[in-house]
């Protein structure tokens, strides 16, 4: 851990190299009566190392397919990714055996997910869900593998990780299960965590306990992170750039302060304006009328155009590009068009 | 652990003091007694029928009656058999119940053997030809009648193809040791695959069943996401889970093989405690009626206490409430 530490300047550098880059990824569900749910319609993004990305949509956008995608775990059947690359430090994940992509898994990507209730084996103590990970990856021992989940337990602040390590997960709360699953994701030191909705399922103010967390645990490990909510307050606190999603596409992609102060496309200004300010005095918060439209019928032209407050006639015709507006801020808008 | 152990024992006592009064309650409400069947004989006077009713005691109180047989019973003394006149009914039990649990272990071997890795196969390979052929036996495992599925065996390997035989427990008398054990053995397989047919059937589809529901869990996902391999996924973490009603089950699994044994022992004329209990329903021989049901409610209360205690060893979630 020390030699971590006194490597911030390196971090500095690094946050010019690549890290995880995607591009053209389409997964779709082959459903019944050969309905096609494009769940995932071509995204292509960048993840710099050391970098917090976040994936912002409502439920239904794609954002937890994109994730599963990168891991490789959509169920399949139904679901299959059919086109794109997604290149890990160089590395093509979609081109590896499975045999290879286990290796990736829990060893270059840690993963988070939103229910913490659910998401730990409830038969099996802490610390063996945690020694698991360690000795399939790093082959260690399994005392040794012990002994290291105790310290990770440590380090997420379990002060008496020593009794953890025997316990089981009904026997800690939503916030210390999901602190145990932070300690699991990382225990592999991955280059990469995904958080699914980390926070989602608990309470307000665990909330910001386990964002801190896994601000101050990607610095510890030199990680980035790639954070999906639908929480745009989650969004400001801890990410570096972020990802707008609507209907299995990226409709806008800028720096965290440029989207909160500089907001281009309707969907996001209509996110944005959906959070409750404790500032202004508005009688009614303001909400964007209806829903995602199911994937397997998306509207012909742009996606949001049966929402949008903008809407044009060409809306209805063909769907935008994700144009560059300036070097960091990207929009899928005709309103942005010359 | 302790406490949950020695809690669910002293929950058993009052239920075993409850089931003592069902079952006398039970043969006293059956019409008739033992002397109705003699009745029929026109040359006995009446009045010695109600001399043996008053020798036999079957004039007093009911709970004066109830209390005779349940302070006899505590003591280990279950009475005399009537239809075997002058045998205890100790003696007769004694002389069948092991058969009894011979079949019976038998025909569970039989269905955990077959049941629960056809059942995880299953479910590995949903939608397959292999599964397809598992459920079309499953089912007509569960549509075919103990008694029917029984004379099939017998026509089928005991008659037509005379692989196993089909009556009995022994050959010939005078067998020891290995010989004994692997006759014994032999005498077992149609019997005890015949009760085990149906159960069987049934597990292989609860074992389906349970394994693909837990495998939709978040935490098969986080296993997934650990990179482990499927072995790992589907054998520690899945399996374990799927486990925890299959044992539940089982616990409830003794009554359904004891009450199978009864028809089954007929079948296969298989001197065990069920074909004592259907002589003894037909004459009316109520002591040993009320014996093999008491024998068989507590077999059903230890198979529940040992699931229950198994239940606890392998689901942590149990131990602590």
């Amino acid at each position: 851990m020390q030699e971590k530490t006194d490597s911030k300047q390196e971090i500095g550098q690094k946050k010019t190299d690549v890290l995880l880059q995607v591009e053209g990824l389409k997964t779709y569900f082959y459903m019944e009566q050969d309905k096609v749910a494009k769940a995932v319609d071509d995204v292509s993004f960048t993840l710099k190392k050391g970098e917090t990305l976040a994936l912002v949509g409502e439920s239904g956008s794609g954002k937890s397919i994109t994730s599963l995608s990168l891991m490789r775990l959509i169920p399949s059947p139904p679901g299959k990714i059919i086109e794109g690359s997604i290149k890990l430090d160089g590395t093509d994940l979609l081109s590896l055996s499975e045999k290879d992509m286990r290796k990736v898994r829990g060893n270059d990507i840690g993963m988070i997910f939103q229910e913490p209730m659910t998401s730990l084996n409830p038969v099996y103590t802490i610390g063996n869900q945690i020694a698991e990970t360690l000795m399939k990856h790093k082959k260690l021992k399994k005392k040794e593998a012990y002994k290291r989940a105790v310290e990770l337990l440590k380090l997420v602040g379990f002060a008496r990780a020593e009794q953890i390590v025997h316990e089981y997960p009904h026997q800690l709360s939503g916030g210390m299960r999901q602190r145990a699953m932070i300690a699991m994701a990382l225990s592999c030191d991955p280059k990469l965590l995904i958080a699914d909705e980390p926070t989602t399922a608990l309470d307000v103010t665990i909330q910001t306990q386990i964002l801190d967390l896994m601000v101050e645990m990607k610095e510890k490990f030199e990680s980035s992170i790639l954070l999906i909510t639908h929480d745009l307050g989650v969004v400001a606190e801890v990410a570096d750039r972020v990802l707008v999603m609507y209907g299995g596409q990226i409709v806008e992609e800028a720096t965290a302060y440029e989207l909160y102060t500089n907001p281009q496309h309707p969907y996001t200004v209509g996110l944005l304006n959906s959070i409750p300010n404790l500032e202004s005095d508005v009688e009614r918060l303001e909400s964007i009328k209806g829903t995602v439209p199911p994937a397997h019928r998306f509207p012909k032209g742009c996606r949001f155009a049966p929402r949008c407050k903008h809407v044009m006639d060409k809306c209805y015709e063909a769907n935008p590009d994700l144009l560059e507006k300036d070097s960091n801020h990207k929009v899928r808008c005709y309103l942005y068009e010359e | 652990m302790h406490k949950y152990i020695i809690r669910r024992i002293l929950q058993f006592i009052p239920m075993l003091f409850l089931i003592t009064i069902v079952v006398f309650a039970l043969a006293k409400a059956a019409p008739g007694d033992v002397l109705s069947g003699e009745r029929l004989d026109p040359n006995i006077p009446a009045e010695v029928y109600d001399m043996r009713r008053e020798a036999l005691g079957l004039n007093d109180h009911i709970t004066v009656q109830y209390w005779n047989w349940l302070s006899s019973v505590a003591t280990g003394d279950l009475g005399t058999s009537m239809q075997y006149t002058g045998r205890s009914v100790a003696e007769l039990i004694n002389a069948r119940v092991m058969n009894t649990v011979y079949l019976s272990l038998f025909a569970l071997g039989v269905t955990l053997a077959f049941a629960i890795p056809i059942g995880i196969y299953s479910a590995t390979r949903k939608y397959s030809l292999f599964d397809y052929g598992a459920t079309t036996f499953a089912f007509l495992g569960l549509a075919t009648p103990n008694f029917f599925a029984g004379l099939l065996a017998i026509y089928v390997f005991g008659f037509m193809l005379g692989w196993f035989p089909s009556q009995g427990t022994v050959s010939t008398v005078g067998l020891s040791g290995m010989e004994l054990f692997l006759d014994k053995l032999k005498h077992l397989v149609l019997p005890g695959f015949t009760l085990g047919l149906a159960s069987t059937a049934s597990y292989m589809r609860y074992m389906r069943t349970e394994i693909l529901e837990v495998k939709g869990s978040d935490f098969i996902r986080t296993a997934k996401a650990k990179g482990l391999s499927n072995h790992s996924v589907l054998y520690k973490h899945t399996l374990r889970n799927a486990l925890l009603p299959i044992i539940t089950l089982l616990g409830l699994e003794f009554g359904t093989l004891l009450s199978g044994a009864i028809i089954t022992e007929r079948v296969f004329s298989y001197p065990g405690l069920g074909q004592l209990f259907l002589t003894s329903v037909q004459n009316r021989d109520y002591p040993v009626i009320m014996a093999i049901n008491l024998i068989l409610a507590i077999t059903i209360l230890i198979g529940n206490l040992l699931a229950d205690i198994f239940y606890a060893v392998v689901d942590p979630r149990i131990r602590y409430d």
